[in-house]
């Protein structure tokens, strides 16, 4: 599997070249995002970053303090389906390029998608030690009085590994993979 | 629920229980191991689903390694203890209040607690509900202490459901199968697949659901004693498997480890199925404690 490096801030030549199936190294900043901060934009409160080009990453990770930095202790992907009602939006107003998360989003996500030139990495969830290797530096906080699993984290990654499974181009694996398994499913009933 | 005590924690539990939580969140127990061992074996060279499997095996080296967590949702914080009579629960409450903390302050879990109502987390882990524990005696003459940490995205993914219904069938073990299948359909790869799943048949809402929740106690590799549910477990296994779902819902041949059902007598007008599903993340472990509650033997 040929692996394409890539690198935030993303352009959309870059997101629209993607497709389903194709295997990525991402170097540069990811942004923490997760429920309540996704609520707290779609009710309009301004993001404290720039998210133009950005990659959003579905995660809540562990971090320690440890004197006046933060460590971080495990940083795998949460459930993205639950930012379904809101990523479209995200997409729409702030210009990010990218999101990282598990279980892959619904068909507002995938329209979002093709509308505006983004694409939805999978990482391997419950992998909290494998991506936390790959950042190699935590260089700041935002809405920490949401919690820190819900915080934005500011991430340096070198070389994060992800697969796509939703492109620009109306496909999502997600979805075939559902289709699949109802049908056979549907046939194994007792 | 979490129990406030005015009563002064031993610190020799307080330690047992933080090395109970560490290696818990760090180090999947080996019949987990074997069990994701195994599934690599069957999936196709070069394919998602094989991808996946591989980087699950280097993050269970990783974590062991490291000594950090498998994963950064360290879940749900569920204690299993049996004790002998006239044990003093609430001494073992505070200790273990105690002990979340300080896993939490070293990294072991996540700050996980959140008001469900302000949406402040607690940053320590200690809240209603938090951490959960289950007592239940016994007529042995030591404490034995079992830990389940179970993430969200797999617990939301949990469904119980009420026969008949049209769409699975009657009050039987085929109404019960279909049922069961259907959750697996509905988790997809979003409950963090090849999962294991916990099921109770029957009981009420609660007991029903905790039920499944203790089946996840079993062993992997066991056979349930009962020859119908030994049956059904396997062949919920098999169909699964056959889905197409896969590892993290990519496609493939692995979509459950394995499935564990128990079941409880019902009132006659209720019939429940409820199914919990774990995460391959599968975070159980635990400890018979000698009398001076110093750690006597592993369990898993």
């Amino acid at each position: 599997m040929a692996v394409i490096s890539i690198t935030t801030p993303l352009t959309e030549a870059v997101t629209r070249n993607l497709k389903v199936g194709d295997t990525v190294e991402i170097t540069g900043r990811l942004y923490t995002g997760r429920d309540a901060a996704h609520h707290r934009l779609h009710h309009g409160e301004k993001p404290p970053v720039d998210l133009a080009g950005a990659i959003i990453y579905h995660c809540g990770p562990v971090m320690v303090k440890v004197g006046d930095r933060y460590e971080c202790r495990g940083a795998g992907p949460t459930t993205s389906s639950r930012e379904e009602p809101y990523q479209w939006e995200v997409m729409r107003d702030h210009g990010i390029r990218g999101v990282i998360g598990k279980g892959g989003m619904g068909p507002k996500t995938l329209e979002g998608c093709q509308k505006y030139g983004c694409v939805y990495l999978h990482a391997i969830g419950g992998s909290a030690q494998v991506y936390a290797e790959r950042i190699t530096r935590v260089d700041g906080v935002d809405w920490m009085d949401l919690g820190s699993p819900e915080a934005i984290w500011h991430l340096w990654v070198e070389k994060f590994p992800c697969i796509v499974t939703m492109d620009s181009h109306g496909n999502s694996l997600h979805k075939q993979v559902y289709e699949h398994s109802a049908k056979a499913l549907e046939g194994l009933k007792a | 629920m979490s129990v406030p005590s005015p009563r002064a924690a031993d610190p020799t539990l307080i330690a047992s229980l933080v090395e109970l939580i560490r290696r818990t969140s760090t180090v999947l127990p080996d019949d987990v191991v074997r069990a994701v061992t195994a599934a690599k074996t069957g999936e196709e060279a070069g394919s998602n689903a094989a991808y996946a499997l591989d980087v699950v095996s280097t993050n269970i080296c990783l974590a062991k390694d490291k000594s950090q967590p498998l994963c950064q949702d360290t879940g749900s914080i569920l204690f299993y203890i049996h004790t002998p009579v006239g044990y003093d629960q609430l001494a073992f409450a505070a200790a273990a209040e105690t002990a979340v903390r300080q896993a939490t302050a070293k990294g072991y879990l996540r700050q996980n607690s959140v008001d469900s109502l302000t949406g402040l987390n607690s940053g320590d882990n200690v809240g209603p509900g938090f951490p959960d524990l289950h007592f239940h005696q016994w007529d042995q003459a030591h404490v034995e202490v079992k830990l389940m940490l179970k993430g969200g995205g797999c617990e939301n993914v949990g469904a119980t459901y009420t026969l008949p219904n049209p769409k699975f069938g009657g009050r039987d073990l085929k109404g019960v199968e279909n049922a069961i299948l259907d959750c697996v359909l509905q988790a997809q790869g979003q409950g963090c697949g090849p999962g294991i799943l916990g099921v109770g048949i029957g009981g009420d809402r609660v007991s029903g659901m905790a039920c499944a929740k203790t089946q996840l106690l079993r062993l992997l590799d066991d056979t349930n004693a009962h020859p119908d549910l030994a049956g059904l477990e396997a062949r919920v296994v098999q169909k699964a498997n056959q889905s197409g779902i896969g590892p993290m819902g990519f496609g493939g041949k692995t979509t459950l480890l394995g499935c564990k059902v128990g079941a409880l007598n019902r009132v006659p007008a209720s019939f429940f199925v409820a199914v919990s599903y774990m995460c391959w993340a599968f975070r159980r472990q635990g400890v018979d404690l000698n009398a001076d509650a110093t750690i006597a033997r592993w369990i898993y």
